[in-house]
Protein backbone atom coordinates (compact mmCIF):
# COMPACT_ATOMS: atom_id res chain seq x y z
CA UNK A 1 0.00 0.00 0.00
CA UNK A 2 1.19 3.49 -0.77
CA UNK A 3 0.59 6.34 1.69
CA UNK A 4 0.77 10.02 0.79
CA UNK A 5 0.89 12.20 3.86
CA UNK A 6 2.25 15.53 5.00
CA UNK A 7 4.25 15.27 8.21
CA UNK A 8 5.28 18.51 9.90
CA UNK A 9 4.73 20.35 6.65
CA UNK A 10 6.82 17.99 4.52
CA UNK A 11 5.10 15.80 1.92
CA UNK A 12 5.95 12.10 2.07
CA UNK A 13 5.11 9.31 -0.35
CA UNK A 14 5.80 5.97 1.23
CA UNK A 15 5.46 2.64 -0.59
CA UNK A 16 5.01 -0.90 0.72
CA UNK A 17 3.17 0.17 3.86
CA UNK A 18 1.63 -2.83 5.65
CA UNK A 19 -2.17 -2.58 5.75
CA UNK A 20 -2.24 -3.20 9.51
CA UNK A 21 0.67 -0.89 10.34
CA UNK A 22 -0.01 1.74 13.01
CA UNK A 23 0.62 5.42 12.39
CA UNK A 24 3.02 5.22 15.34
CA UNK A 25 5.23 2.61 13.64
CA UNK A 26 4.89 4.45 10.35
CA UNK A 27 6.16 7.71 11.85
CA UNK A 28 9.02 6.09 13.74
CA UNK A 29 10.20 3.47 11.27
CA UNK A 30 9.27 4.86 7.85
CA UNK A 31 9.42 8.61 8.31
CA UNK A 32 12.24 8.37 10.83
CA UNK A 33 10.69 10.64 13.45
CA UNK A 34 11.37 8.94 16.78
CA UNK A 35 10.15 11.73 19.05
CA UNK A 36 6.74 10.06 19.13
CA UNK A 37 7.13 7.30 21.71
CA UNK A 38 5.83 3.77 21.88
CA UNK A 39 5.02 2.73 25.43
CA UNK A 40 1.79 0.72 25.51
CA UNK A 41 0.40 0.40 21.99
CA UNK A 42 -3.10 0.29 23.47
CA UNK A 43 -4.16 3.90 23.80
CA UNK A 44 -3.63 4.01 27.57
CA UNK A 45 -0.50 6.13 27.98
CA UNK A 46 -0.62 8.94 25.43
CA UNK A 47 3.13 8.89 24.77
CA UNK A 48 2.37 8.46 21.06
CA UNK A 49 0.09 11.56 20.86
CA UNK A 50 0.17 13.46 17.56
CA UNK A 51 -2.17 15.71 15.62
CA UNK A 52 -3.97 14.34 12.57
CA UNK A 53 -5.60 17.20 10.65
CA UNK A 54 -5.51 19.25 13.84
CA UNK A 55 -7.12 16.57 16.03
CA UNK A 56 -5.21 15.08 18.96
CA UNK A 57 -5.00 11.28 18.66
CA UNK A 58 -3.01 8.30 19.89
CA UNK A 59 -0.98 7.33 16.85
CA UNK A 60 -0.86 3.72 18.03
CA UNK A 61 -4.64 3.50 17.50
CA UNK A 62 -4.66 4.94 13.97
CA UNK A 63 -3.80 2.77 10.98
CA UNK A 64 -1.15 4.31 8.75
CA UNK A 65 -3.49 4.02 5.77
CA UNK A 66 -5.99 6.26 7.54
CA UNK A 67 -3.77 9.32 7.20
CA UNK A 68 -3.72 9.19 3.39
CA UNK A 69 -3.92 12.81 2.26
CA UNK A 70 -3.85 14.13 5.84
CA UNK A 71 -1.56 16.51 7.64
CA UNK A 72 0.20 15.02 10.66
CA UNK A 73 2.06 17.09 13.23
CA UNK A 74 4.40 15.36 15.67
CA UNK A 75 6.32 16.73 18.63
CA UNK A 76 9.19 17.56 16.26
CA UNK A 77 6.82 19.78 14.31
CA UNK A 78 6.02 21.91 17.36
CA UNK A 79 9.64 22.90 17.82
CA UNK A 80 10.35 25.44 19.18
CA UNK A 81 7.25 25.84 21.32
CA UNK A 82 6.83 27.68 24.63
CA UNK A 83 5.46 24.43 26.01
CA UNK A 84 8.80 22.66 25.60
CA UNK A 85 10.69 25.53 27.21
CA UNK A 86 8.25 25.56 30.12
CA UNK A 87 8.75 21.79 30.65
CA UNK A 88 12.51 22.43 30.87
CA UNK A 89 12.16 25.39 33.23
CA UNK A 90 9.58 23.78 35.50
CA UNK A 91 11.59 20.56 35.81
CA UNK A 92 8.71 18.59 34.35
CA UNK A 93 11.00 16.02 32.73
CA UNK A 94 12.48 13.06 34.57
CA UNK A 95 13.20 10.05 32.36
CA UNK A 96 11.51 11.95 29.54
CA UNK A 97 9.64 9.05 28.01
CA UNK A 98 6.19 10.56 28.50
CA UNK A 99 7.38 14.05 27.61
CA UNK A 100 6.76 14.16 23.85
CA UNK A 101 3.17 13.01 24.31
CA UNK A 102 2.68 15.39 27.24
CA UNK A 103 4.03 18.27 25.19
CA UNK A 104 1.74 17.58 22.25
CA UNK A 105 -1.31 17.13 24.51
CA UNK A 106 -0.43 20.29 26.46
CA UNK A 107 0.02 22.19 23.20
CA UNK A 108 -3.46 21.06 22.11
CA UNK A 109 -4.94 22.01 25.47
CA UNK A 110 -3.45 25.51 25.39
CA UNK A 111 -4.61 26.04 21.82
CA UNK A 112 -8.20 25.43 23.03
CA UNK A 113 -7.93 27.13 26.39
CA UNK A 114 -5.04 29.61 26.78
CA UNK A 115 -5.57 29.95 30.53
CA UNK A 116 -6.79 26.60 31.87
CA UNK A 117 -7.46 25.93 35.55
CA UNK A 118 -5.95 22.92 37.30
CA UNK A 119 -9.00 20.72 36.78
CA UNK A 120 -9.01 21.41 33.06
CA UNK A 121 -5.34 20.52 32.77
CA UNK A 122 -5.88 17.30 34.70
CA UNK A 123 -8.87 16.40 32.56
CA UNK A 124 -7.18 17.23 29.27
CA UNK A 125 -3.96 15.39 30.16
CA UNK A 126 -5.83 12.42 31.67
CA UNK A 127 -4.81 10.25 28.74
CA UNK A 128 -1.09 10.88 29.28
CA UNK A 129 0.67 8.78 31.91
CA UNK A 130 3.98 9.59 33.56
CA UNK A 131 5.62 6.62 35.27
CA UNK A 132 8.09 8.88 37.04
CA UNK A 133 4.99 10.52 38.58
CA UNK A 134 6.11 14.03 37.91
CA UNK A 135 2.53 15.22 37.54
CA UNK A 136 2.80 18.27 39.79
CA UNK A 137 5.75 19.61 37.79
CA UNK A 138 3.89 18.85 34.59
CA UNK A 139 0.91 20.88 35.83
CA UNK A 140 3.35 23.67 36.78
CA UNK A 141 4.86 23.55 33.30
CA UNK A 142 1.49 23.88 31.59
CA UNK A 143 0.58 26.87 33.75
CA UNK A 144 4.00 28.42 33.12
CA UNK A 145 3.57 28.01 29.37
CA UNK A 146 0.10 29.57 29.60
CA UNK A 147 1.43 32.46 31.64
CA UNK A 148 4.27 33.16 29.22
CA UNK A 149 2.00 32.93 26.20
CA UNK A 150 -0.38 35.35 27.93
CA UNK A 151 2.42 37.75 28.82
CA UNK A 152 3.71 37.77 25.25
CA UNK A 153 0.23 38.73 24.11
CA UNK A 154 -0.33 35.57 22.13
CA UNK B 1 -6.07 -1.55 16.55
CA UNK B 2 -5.09 -2.79 20.00
CA UNK B 3 -5.70 -6.40 18.98
CA UNK B 4 -3.67 -5.83 15.82
CA UNK B 5 -0.81 -4.18 17.73
CA UNK B 6 -0.68 -7.17 20.07
CA UNK B 7 -0.91 -9.75 17.29
CA UNK B 8 -4.30 -11.03 18.50
CA UNK B 9 -6.01 -10.08 15.25
CA UNK B 10 -4.75 -10.36 11.67
CA UNK B 11 -7.63 -9.23 9.46
CA UNK B 12 -7.04 -9.39 5.74
CA UNK B 13 -7.61 -5.67 5.50
CA UNK B 14 -9.21 -2.68 7.21
CA UNK B 15 -12.15 -0.53 6.18
CA UNK B 16 -11.78 3.11 7.14
CA UNK B 17 -15.35 4.30 7.69
CA UNK B 18 -14.15 7.68 8.94
CA UNK B 19 -13.80 8.72 5.29
CA UNK B 20 -17.36 8.02 4.29
CA UNK B 21 -18.96 11.34 3.46
CA UNK B 22 -21.63 12.46 5.92
CA UNK B 23 -21.16 9.55 8.32
CA UNK B 24 -19.55 11.74 10.95
CA UNK B 25 -22.50 14.06 11.44
CA UNK B 26 -25.94 13.95 13.07
CA UNK B 27 -29.34 15.24 12.09
CA UNK B 28 -32.85 15.64 13.45
CA UNK B 29 -35.50 13.42 11.88
CA UNK B 30 -39.19 12.68 12.64
CA UNK B 31 -40.01 16.36 12.76
CA UNK B 32 -37.31 17.02 15.32
CA UNK B 33 -38.30 14.22 17.68
CA UNK B 34 -35.41 11.88 16.91
CA UNK B 35 -31.67 12.45 16.71
CA UNK B 36 -29.94 10.35 14.06
CA UNK B 37 -26.24 10.08 14.87
CA UNK B 38 -23.99 8.88 12.07
CA UNK B 39 -21.73 5.89 12.72
CA UNK B 40 -18.63 8.05 12.33
CA UNK B 41 -19.54 10.82 14.81
CA UNK B 42 -16.88 10.96 17.53
CA UNK B 43 -17.62 11.10 21.24
CA UNK B 44 -16.04 14.57 21.23
CA UNK B 45 -18.60 15.74 18.71
CA UNK B 46 -21.44 14.28 20.77
CA UNK B 47 -20.17 16.11 23.85
CA UNK B 48 -19.78 19.39 21.97
CA UNK B 49 -23.03 19.32 20.01
CA UNK B 50 -25.62 17.05 21.63
CA UNK B 51 -25.62 18.17 25.27
CA UNK B 52 -29.23 19.37 25.05
CA UNK B 53 -30.76 16.86 22.66
CA UNK B 54 -29.11 13.77 24.15
CA UNK B 55 -27.87 14.84 27.58
CA UNK B 56 -27.24 11.38 29.03
CA UNK B 57 -25.37 10.26 25.94
CA UNK B 58 -23.20 13.39 26.13
CA UNK B 59 -22.56 12.69 29.81
CA UNK B 60 -21.58 9.10 29.05
CA UNK B 61 -19.36 10.26 26.18
CA UNK B 62 -17.49 12.53 28.60
CA UNK B 63 -16.52 9.55 30.71
CA UNK B 64 -15.06 7.55 27.81
CA UNK B 65 -11.28 7.12 27.93
CA UNK B 66 -9.29 10.32 27.43
CA UNK B 67 -9.50 13.27 25.02
CA UNK B 68 -7.44 11.29 22.50
CA UNK B 69 -9.80 8.31 22.72
CA UNK B 70 -12.94 10.49 22.55
CA UNK B 71 -11.59 12.24 19.44
CA UNK B 72 -11.57 8.95 17.51
CA UNK B 73 -14.07 6.66 19.25
CA UNK B 74 -17.69 6.45 18.11
CA UNK B 75 -21.00 5.15 19.43
CA UNK B 76 -21.12 2.73 16.47
CA UNK B 77 -17.72 1.28 17.41
CA UNK B 78 -18.91 1.01 21.00
CA UNK B 79 -22.05 -0.85 19.85
CA UNK B 80 -20.23 -3.17 17.46
CA UNK B 81 -17.85 -4.16 20.26
CA UNK B 82 -20.98 -4.89 22.37
CA UNK B 83 -18.99 -5.00 25.59
CA UNK B 84 -21.23 -5.08 28.67
CA UNK B 85 -19.08 -2.18 29.89
CA UNK B 86 -19.56 0.08 26.84
CA UNK B 87 -20.48 3.48 28.24
CA UNK B 88 -23.01 4.36 25.55
CA UNK B 89 -25.07 1.22 26.08
CA UNK B 90 -26.95 2.01 29.31
CA UNK B 91 -27.96 5.35 27.80
CA UNK B 92 -29.12 3.79 24.54
CA UNK B 93 -31.26 1.34 26.52
CA UNK B 94 -32.69 4.06 28.73
CA UNK B 95 -33.59 6.11 25.64
CA UNK B 96 -35.11 3.23 23.62
CA UNK B 97 -32.63 3.84 20.80
CA UNK B 98 -32.64 2.02 17.49
CA UNK B 99 -29.60 0.89 15.53
CA UNK B 100 -29.68 1.47 11.80
CA UNK B 101 -27.71 -1.29 10.08
CA UNK B 102 -27.03 -1.96 6.46
CA UNK B 103 -25.48 -4.65 4.28
CA UNK B 104 -24.84 -4.66 0.55
CA UNK B 105 -28.36 -6.03 0.08
CA UNK B 106 -30.61 -4.57 2.74
CA UNK B 107 -31.07 -2.12 5.55
CA UNK B 108 -32.91 -2.70 8.83
CA UNK B 109 -33.58 -1.08 12.18
CA UNK B 110 -32.73 -3.05 15.32
CA UNK B 111 -34.38 -2.06 18.61
CA UNK B 112 -31.71 -1.61 21.24
CA UNK B 113 -33.43 -4.23 23.40
CA UNK B 114 -32.72 -6.80 20.68
CA UNK B 115 -29.20 -5.64 19.89
CA UNK B 116 -27.07 -7.17 22.67
CA UNK B 117 -27.34 -10.94 22.46
CA UNK B 118 -24.44 -12.07 24.65
CA UNK B 119 -21.09 -11.03 26.06
CA UNK B 120 -19.47 -9.02 23.26
CA UNK B 121 -22.05 -10.39 20.86
CA UNK B 122 -24.58 -8.31 18.98
CA UNK B 123 -27.42 -8.91 16.55
CA UNK B 124 -25.23 -7.63 13.68
CA UNK B 125 -24.89 -10.13 10.85
CA UNK B 126 -21.33 -10.69 9.58
CA UNK B 127 -22.01 -8.65 6.45
CA UNK B 128 -23.77 -5.79 8.21
CA UNK B 129 -22.36 -2.42 9.22
CA UNK B 130 -23.88 0.14 11.54
CA UNK B 131 -24.89 3.23 9.65
CA UNK B 132 -26.42 5.34 12.40
CA UNK B 133 -28.04 5.29 15.80
CA UNK B 134 -31.49 6.82 16.33
CA UNK B 135 -32.22 8.31 19.72
CA UNK B 136 -35.43 10.09 20.69
CA UNK B 137 -34.57 13.67 21.64
CA UNK B 138 -34.68 14.19 25.39
CA UNK B 139 -38.23 14.86 26.59
CA UNK B 140 -37.32 15.34 30.23
CA UNK B 141 -34.36 14.90 32.55
CA UNK B 142 -31.71 12.28 31.75
CA UNK B 143 -28.73 11.22 33.84
CA UNK B 144 -25.76 8.89 33.54
CA UNK B 145 -23.33 7.84 36.25
CA UNK B 146 -20.37 5.48 36.25
CA UNK B 147 -18.18 3.97 38.94
CA UNK B 148 -14.52 3.15 38.43
CA UNK B 149 -11.16 3.47 40.15
CA UNK B 150 -10.19 6.72 38.45
CA UNK B 151 -11.94 9.76 37.02
CA UNK B 152 -10.57 9.12 33.55
CA UNK B 153 -9.57 6.19 31.39
CA UNK B 154 -11.56 3.57 33.21
CA UNK B 155 -13.69 0.69 32.15
CA UNK B 156 -16.84 1.02 34.25
CA UNK B 157 -17.12 -1.21 37.30
CA UNK B 158 -20.82 -0.39 37.14
CA UNK B 159 -22.81 2.27 35.34
CA UNK B 160 -26.40 3.39 35.18
CA UNK B 161 -28.52 5.64 32.97
CA UNK B 162 -31.94 7.08 33.75
CA UNK B 163 -34.36 8.75 31.35
CA UNK B 164 -37.53 10.46 32.59
CA UNK B 165 -39.58 10.78 29.44
CA UNK B 166 -42.07 13.32 30.72
CA UNK B 167 -43.81 13.77 27.40
CA UNK B 168 -44.32 10.02 26.95
CA UNK B 169 -44.91 9.41 30.68
CA UNK B 170 -42.31 6.67 30.61
CA UNK B 171 -39.18 5.82 32.55
CA UNK B 172 -36.15 4.31 30.83
CA UNK B 173 -33.18 2.67 32.53
CA UNK B 174 -29.92 1.02 31.50
CA UNK B 175 -27.35 -0.91 33.52
CA UNK B 176 -23.74 -1.32 32.40
CA UNK B 177 -20.92 -3.64 33.53
CA UNK B 178 -23.16 -5.76 35.71
CA UNK B 179 -24.27 -8.65 33.56
CA UNK B 180 -23.36 -10.57 30.41
CA UNK B 181 -24.91 -7.76 28.38
CA UNK B 182 -26.10 -4.24 29.17
CA UNK B 183 -29.47 -4.61 30.91
CA UNK B 184 -32.77 -2.84 31.42
CA UNK B 185 -34.23 -2.66 34.94
CA UNK B 186 -37.83 -3.28 33.97
CA UNK B 187 -39.40 -3.61 37.41
CA UNK B 188 -37.65 -0.42 38.52
CA UNK B 189 -38.99 1.43 35.48
CA UNK B 190 -42.52 0.29 36.25
CA UNK B 191 -42.27 1.19 39.91
CA UNK B 192 -41.05 4.69 39.10
CA UNK B 193 -43.67 5.23 36.42
CA UNK B 194 -46.35 4.49 39.01
CA UNK B 195 -44.66 6.63 41.66
CA UNK B 196 -44.50 9.55 39.27
CA UNK B 197 -48.01 9.08 37.91
CA UNK B 198 -49.43 12.27 39.42
CA UNK B 199 -46.47 14.30 38.19
CA UNK B 200 -46.87 13.17 34.61
CA UNK B 201 -50.25 14.92 34.59
CA UNK B 202 -48.77 18.37 35.16
CA UNK B 203 -49.02 20.63 32.08
CA UNK B 204 -46.89 18.88 29.52
CA UNK B 205 -45.09 21.80 27.96
CA UNK B 206 -43.88 22.86 31.37
CA UNK B 207 -42.49 19.49 32.32
CA UNK B 208 -40.94 18.63 29.02
CA UNK B 209 -38.97 21.82 28.82
CA UNK B 210 -35.25 21.01 28.77
CA UNK B 211 -32.93 22.32 31.42
CA UNK B 212 -31.64 25.84 31.05
CA UNK B 213 -28.13 26.03 29.61
CA UNK B 214 -26.59 27.18 32.87
CA UNK B 215 -27.99 24.32 34.88
CA UNK B 216 -27.08 21.84 32.19
CA UNK B 217 -23.52 23.04 32.04
CA UNK B 218 -23.27 22.90 35.79
CA UNK B 219 -24.41 19.32 36.03
CA UNK B 220 -22.28 18.19 33.12
CA UNK B 221 -19.22 19.87 34.50
CA UNK B 222 -19.85 18.23 37.83
CA UNK B 223 -20.20 14.86 36.24
CA UNK B 224 -17.08 15.30 34.14
CA UNK B 225 -14.97 16.34 37.07
CA UNK B 226 -16.14 13.55 39.24
CA UNK B 227 -17.89 10.83 37.33
CA UNK B 228 -17.58 8.12 39.95
CA UNK B 229 -18.10 10.22 43.05
CA UNK B 230 -20.75 12.61 41.92
CA UNK B 231 -22.48 15.03 44.23
CA UNK B 232 -26.21 15.19 43.98
CA UNK B 233 -27.44 18.35 42.38
CA UNK B 234 -30.08 18.51 45.08
CA UNK B 235 -27.43 18.32 47.77
CA UNK B 236 -25.38 20.98 46.10
CA UNK B 237 -28.11 23.51 46.43
CA UNK B 238 -28.22 22.79 50.12
CA UNK B 239 -31.32 20.69 49.86
CA UNK B 240 -30.26 17.35 51.27
CA UNK B 241 -32.96 16.48 53.73
CA UNK B 242 -34.46 13.84 51.47
CA UNK B 243 -38.03 14.56 52.54
CA UNK B 244 -37.53 18.01 51.17
CA UNK B 245 -36.26 16.94 47.77
CA UNK B 246 -38.34 18.93 45.38
CA UNK B 247 -40.41 15.94 44.43
CA UNK B 248 -43.27 14.04 45.88
CA UNK B 249 -41.17 10.88 45.99
CA UNK B 250 -40.37 9.69 49.47
CA UNK B 251 -36.90 8.53 50.45
CA UNK B 252 -38.40 5.05 50.72
CA UNK B 253 -39.51 5.13 47.10
CA UNK B 254 -36.01 6.18 45.99
CA UNK B 255 -34.54 3.29 47.97
CA UNK B 256 -37.01 0.88 46.48
CA UNK B 257 -36.02 2.11 43.02
CA UNK B 258 -32.35 1.53 43.87
CA UNK B 259 -33.08 -1.95 45.18
CA UNK B 260 -35.05 -2.90 42.07
CA UNK B 261 -32.20 -1.71 39.84
CA UNK B 262 -29.68 -3.74 41.83
CA UNK B 263 -31.98 -6.75 41.58
CA UNK B 264 -32.16 -6.45 37.80
CA UNK B 265 -28.40 -6.83 37.47
CA UNK B 266 -26.64 -10.17 37.21
CA UNK B 267 -23.06 -9.21 37.97
CA UNK B 268 -20.03 -11.44 38.44
CA UNK B 269 -16.89 -11.16 40.55
CA UNK B 270 -13.94 -10.05 38.46
CA UNK B 271 -10.77 -7.97 38.67
CA UNK B 272 -12.77 -4.74 38.58
CA UNK B 273 -15.09 -5.56 41.46
CA UNK B 274 -17.15 -8.19 43.23
CA UNK B 275 -20.73 -8.96 42.32
CA UNK B 276 -21.89 -7.73 45.73
CA UNK B 277 -20.03 -4.43 45.30
CA UNK B 278 -21.55 -3.94 41.86
CA UNK B 279 -25.07 -4.52 43.15
CA UNK B 280 -24.54 -2.09 45.99
CA UNK B 281 -22.96 0.48 43.67
CA UNK B 282 -25.91 0.20 41.30
CA UNK B 283 -28.46 0.83 44.02
CA UNK B 284 -26.51 3.96 44.99
CA UNK B 285 -26.10 5.13 41.38
CA UNK B 286 -29.81 4.57 40.74
CA UNK B 287 -30.83 6.64 43.75
CA UNK B 288 -28.38 9.41 42.93
CA UNK B 289 -29.36 9.70 39.30
CA UNK B 290 -33.01 9.69 40.38
CA UNK B 291 -32.40 12.56 42.78
CA UNK B 292 -30.53 14.53 40.12
CA UNK B 293 -33.29 13.91 37.61
CA UNK B 294 -35.99 14.96 40.07
CA UNK B 295 -34.04 18.11 40.86
CA UNK B 296 -33.84 18.80 37.11
CA UNK B 297 -37.57 18.19 36.84
CA UNK B 298 -38.37 20.63 39.62
CA UNK B 299 -36.17 23.22 38.00
CA UNK B 300 -38.02 22.73 34.72
CA UNK B 301 -41.35 23.10 36.55
CA UNK B 302 -40.50 26.44 38.06
CA UNK B 303 -42.63 29.12 36.41
CA UNK B 304 -40.79 31.15 33.80
CA UNK B 305 -41.59 33.93 31.39
CA UNK B 306 -43.74 33.18 28.36
CA UNK B 307 -40.95 32.79 25.85
CA UNK B 308 -39.93 29.44 27.25
CA UNK B 309 -43.40 27.97 27.25
CA UNK B 310 -43.58 27.39 23.54
CA UNK B 311 -43.82 23.67 24.17
CA UNK B 312 -41.29 22.28 21.75
CA UNK B 313 -42.07 18.61 21.32
CA UNK B 314 -39.81 16.86 23.75
CA UNK B 315 -37.68 19.92 24.23
CA UNK B 316 -36.15 19.17 20.85
CA UNK B 317 -35.05 22.72 20.16
CA UNK B 318 -31.38 22.94 21.03
C1 LIG C 1 -7.40 3.38 25.95
C2 LIG C 1 -8.83 3.06 25.69
C3 LIG C 1 -9.80 3.49 26.58
C4 LIG C 1 -11.14 3.21 26.36
N1 LIG C 1 -12.06 3.66 27.25
C5 LIG C 1 -13.36 3.37 27.05
C6 LIG C 1 -14.34 3.82 27.98
O1 LIG C 1 -14.04 4.49 28.97
N2 LIG C 1 -15.63 3.49 27.74
C7 LIG C 1 -16.01 2.77 26.64
O2 LIG C 1 -17.19 2.52 26.48
N3 LIG C 1 -15.10 2.34 25.75
C8 LIG C 1 -13.79 2.62 25.94
N4 LIG C 1 -12.86 2.17 25.04
C9 LIG C 1 -13.27 1.33 23.91
C10 LIG C 1 -13.48 2.09 22.61
O3 LIG C 1 -12.87 3.33 22.61
C11 LIG C 1 -14.93 2.30 22.37
O4 LIG C 1 -15.55 1.03 22.28
C12 LIG C 1 -15.22 3.09 21.10
O5 LIG C 1 -16.58 3.38 21.09
C13 LIG C 1 -14.81 2.37 19.85
O6 LIG C 1 -15.21 3.16 18.75
P1 LIG C 1 -14.35 3.21 17.39
O7 LIG C 1 -15.16 3.97 16.45
O8 LIG C 1 -12.97 3.63 17.70
O9 LIG C 1 -14.38 1.68 16.99
P2 LIG C 1 -13.20 0.80 16.42
O10 LIG C 1 -12.20 0.58 17.49
O11 LIG C 1 -12.78 1.33 15.13
O12 LIG C 1 -14.00 -0.54 16.19
C14 LIG C 1 -14.41 -1.37 17.25
C15 LIG C 1 -15.09 -2.59 16.66
O13 LIG C 1 -16.32 -2.20 16.09
C16 LIG C 1 -16.36 -2.50 14.69
N5 LIG C 1 -17.04 -1.35 14.06
C17 LIG C 1 -16.67 -0.03 14.13
N6 LIG C 1 -17.53 0.74 13.46
C18 LIG C 1 -18.48 -0.09 12.96
C19 LIG C 1 -19.65 0.11 12.16
N7 LIG C 1 -20.03 1.33 11.76
N8 LIG C 1 -20.39 -0.97 11.83
C20 LIG C 1 -20.03 -2.22 12.24
N9 LIG C 1 -18.93 -2.47 12.99
C21 LIG C 1 -18.17 -1.43 13.33
C22 LIG C 1 -14.94 -2.67 14.27
O14 LIG C 1 -14.83 -3.54 13.20
C23 LIG C 1 -14.32 -3.25 15.53
O15 LIG C 1 -14.54 -4.62 15.61
C24 LIG C 1 -11.51 2.47 25.22
C25 LIG C 1 -10.54 2.05 24.32
C26 LIG C 1 -9.22 2.34 24.53
C27 LIG C 1 -8.19 1.89 23.54
S1 LIG D 1 1.68 4.01 22.88
FE1 LIG D 1 -0.13 4.89 22.12
S2 LIG D 1 -1.16 5.39 23.92
FE2 LIG D 1 0.54 4.30 24.69
S1 LIG E 1 9.22 11.59 33.01
FE1 LIG E 1 9.44 9.46 33.04
S2 LIG E 1 7.52 8.80 32.38
FE2 LIG E 1 7.20 10.87 32.67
Amino acid sequence: MRVNVTVNGVAHRVDHVWALESLLDFLRERVGLRGTKNACEQGECGSCSVYVDGVLVCSCLVAAGQVEGCSVVTVEGLDPSPVQQAFVNAGAVQCGFCTPGMVVAAHCLLADDPDPDDLTVREQLSGNLCRCTGYQKILDAVHLAAERAGASGR
Amino acid sequence: MVDINFGRARPGGLLDLSRVEGLDSWELIDGGRTVRIGAGASFTRIIDELGSLCPALAQAARTVGSPQIRNRGTVAGNLATASPAGDAHPVLLACWAQVEVESAHAARLIDIDDFFVGPKRSALAPDELIRAVRIPAAAGPQQFAKIGPRNAMVIATASFALNLDVAGQRVGTGIGSAGPTPLRAQAAEQMLEEALADRWDAPEAELARPLGPAAREHSEQERANCPERPVSAANKSGNDSGADIPSRLSEGAARQFGALVAEAASPIDDVRGSAAYRRHALSVLARRTLNWALADLSEAERPVSGANKSGNPGGAAA
